[in-house]
């Protein structure tokens, strides 16, 4: 899970690295009383997980607090790539003497940790590696031994920071380990005309995996459905297309977008119901997509392996008798193949659901799903 | 032959005594998996009735590794206490330690991966496990789809993984490995090409990627230079949209890095032919074996 700028400065915060005084705001009106607050010319930033924020307008000054209502109203709104700015965070104008580039994250290449440290801050970290390797400081950090002062030491001198740089820096490392994150990036790290280090932006993505030992409350999808969806228990991403589907294990759900879009429809979501495909879940699962008004025809793809297709079979026409006249007459594709696949067909076959349609290959059975959509 | 894993392993199951444990303990029984011993803190000292068998428990790994000379671990406890077992299995000394609970947090397996540092090789976390047909079974991965041959396979997803093995049960598989859909794992693509390039029992591989990270570029980099035996290939996730997680943890597009065309791309530059879909893919290996 990416964090907001803000949400990234307030963790900051708590762990003690300096970051410039200031707060959210959703309205101008917000904007204009934090500023007159800070007593301060301020930046308007605009709250995307996105980059390239500066070069799309959404990072404004403004000298004062009428300045900064206007900016505001300019920003809050604005489509970044397609990341609609909801909320700008309002904070002291800080002027850099110098701008440098710091990094923790978790190299999934090597499966540990890196350290990435730069005299050179400010443009993009993808373009620094591109343009000037040798500026771009890289060093694997052991997970039990961390980072420590001399460590912390040695990544600043090697990269020419200041000194007082380091003492940032081991927090950095402090943030990535207590939070459980996957990335923590400050992109500038700022030293100021009188030499105090402070976090001018701020990148955090934090582990889901490890939600269990944290309190976070971070709000993320603004989809409804998502969010319904998740309070099931399910794993589904809203997407723009027509074809609902639904499958058994994320690998063959990705595939079977795939195999979609090839047979020339696009899918409307993507939807892993697991290896056991249980009537409670397909239920669930068929729900969910059906409430989606954009699909047009569903596509079930399962394959049984630890579940047989006949507990599959079962579960679907279960799942349909519970949902009664939700379905609304939208054609349903299934295809089963696996353990017992002539046993579940024939379930389904017997039950003579009238939304139901068989196709025994996720190839042909895809086809059909994009045809139904198109016609429907 | 196969890879990491063959009739003579002696494995033992962590978490044996919890209900996902038993009922596949149950299964790698029926698959012909030697099960020796079962390991669940506080527990040791009974032993558990699987019919054809009574498999003993032990209360930590040293000891079940004392008494019967188990060298392979299959992990199947809950995510808040999968760190501490996989370190338990590294301690003992376990050389394969395949871990298949979804949900481990990210730094326990950065952890456990330093501290295994190539004396115990793990597979997983998040992975169905891997099976040589015919012979044993570390995992959940189901038996009867398949049968046993001379393919291997390599997949970071379980239920493709299934899919292959079943489209290509008349040619049958050396060993299947399901690598997992985590940022961070064990064992990757590059060390299961290894493997089956230097096993005499493997003649061809399937290799199953998706979305994210660079994994697949660089297992084409290496069979560029290592592997001789025909590779034939899949990526799942063409149609996912940037910055969306799609199921696995590890699957998301950052940017234009970890795109399947990208991944595409970089294999078939290597003279790896990738199939569009696994139907394909499957199409593709019989046409590399000489069987069409």
């Amino acid at each position: 899970m990416d964090l907001y700028e803000y949400q990234a400065k307030e963790l900051f915060g708590r762990h003690g690295i300096p970051v410039p005084a200031g707060r959210i705001a959703t309205t101008p009106a917000e904007a204009r009383d934090i500023a007159a607050e800070l007593n301060a010319p301020v930046v308007i930033k605009a709250q995307v997980k996105t980059g390239g924020r500066g070069k799309a307008g959404g990072i404004r000054p403004a000298a004062g607090p009428v300045a900064a209502e206007t900016e505001a109203g300019r920003v809050i709104g604005m489509d970044i790539k397609g990341h609609v700015a909801r909320s700008v965070l309002v904070e002291t104008a800080t002027v850099p003497f110098e701008e440098y580039y710091a990094a923790f994250l978790v190299d999934r290449a090597e499966g540990a940790f890196l350290a990435m440290v730069s005299g050179q801050g400010g443009m993009e970290i993808e373009e620094l590696a591109a343009t000037d390797p040798d500026a771009l400081v890289k060093l694997p950090i052991d997970p039990v031994a961390g980072v420590d002062a001399d460590t912390a030491r040695l990544l600043a001198a090697k990269a020419g920071l200041p000194e007082q740089a380091a003492e940032v820096l081991e927090k950095l490392w402090r943030v990535l380990v207590e939070e459980d994150a996957l990335l923590v990036e400050v992109n500038p790290l700022i030293c100021t005309t009188d030499q105090r280090i402070v976090a001018l932006d701020g990148k955090v993505t934090l582990d889901d995996n490890s939600a269990f030992r944290h309190s976070w409350e971070y709000a993320e999808s603004t989809d409804g459905l998502e969010d319904r969806a998740r309070a099931k228990g399910l794993n589904y991403v809203k997407l723009n297309g027509s074809v609902g589907v639904i499958g058994n294990g994320a690998g063959l759900v990705m595939s079977t977008l795939d195999v979609v879009a090839g047979a020339g429809a696009d899918p409307a979501n993507f939807l892993d119901i697991g290896g056991g495909a249980s009537a409670k879940i397909m239920a669930d699962g068929l729900e969910i997509i059906l409430a989606d008004p954009d699909v047009r025809s569903v596509l079930v793809n399962v394959f049984g392996g630890i579940t047989a297709c006949d507990a599959v079979a079962n579960g679907i026409v279960t799942a349909l008798e519970l949902l009664g006249d939700r379905g609304l007459g939208r054609p349903i594709v299934v295809r089963l193949d696996g353990n017992n696949a002539e046993v579940g067909r024939r379930i389904l076959s017997d039950a003579r659901h009238p939304a139901v349609r068989q196709v025994s290959t996720m190839d042909g059975a895809a086809e059909m799903a994009a045809r139904l959509a198109a016609g429907a | 032959m196969a890879i990491f894993l063959t009739k003579d392993s002696r494995v033992l199951v962590q978490g044996m005594t919890g209900a996902e444990g038993s009922r596949h303990t149950t299964r790698m029984l029926a698959a012909g998996t030697d099960v020796v011993a079962g390991v669940t803190p506080g527990k040791g000292g009974r032993s558990v009735d699987f019919g054809e068998r009574t498999v003993p428990v032990f209360g930590s790994v040293a000891e079940a590794v004392e008494e019967t000379g188990a060298d392979v671990s299959v992990v199947f406890v809950p995510p808040r206490f999968t760190g501490a077992a996989v370190e338990e299995a590294v301690g003992a000394g376990v050389p394969l330690c395949v871990v298949i609970t979804e949900g481990v947090p990210v730094h326990d397996a950065v952890r456990f991966r330093a501290l295994a540092n190539g004396r115990t090789r793990i597979i997983g976390p998040n992975c169905p496990g891997l099976i040589s047909p015919g012979q044993s079974s570390a995992g959940i991965i189901p038996a009867d789809i398949t049968s046993a041959g001379r393919i291997g396979l390599v997949s970071k997803s379980g239920t493709l993984t299934y899919q292959l093995m079943y489209e290509l049960r008349d040619l049958g598989f050396s060993t299947a490995v399901g690598i997992g859909g985590d940022p961070v794992v064990g064992t990757t693509h590059i060390d299961c090409l290894k493997a089956f390039q230097d096993d005499p029992g493997t003649d061809a591989i399937v290799m199953i990627g998706e979305i994210g990270g660079d994994a697949e570029e660089r297992a084409a980099a290496y069979i560029a230079e290592n592997v001789t035996k025909p590779v034939v290939a899949y990526v799942a996730g063409s149609t996912a949209p940037e910055g969306k997680t799609m199921g696995h943890a590890g699957a998301i597009v950052s940017g234009s890095s970890g795109t399947a065309q990208a991944k595409k791309e970089a294999l078939e530059s290597v003279g790896v032919r990738v199939g569009r879909t696994p139907s394909e893919t499957a199409r593709l290996m019989r046409s590399a074996l000489g069987s069409s």
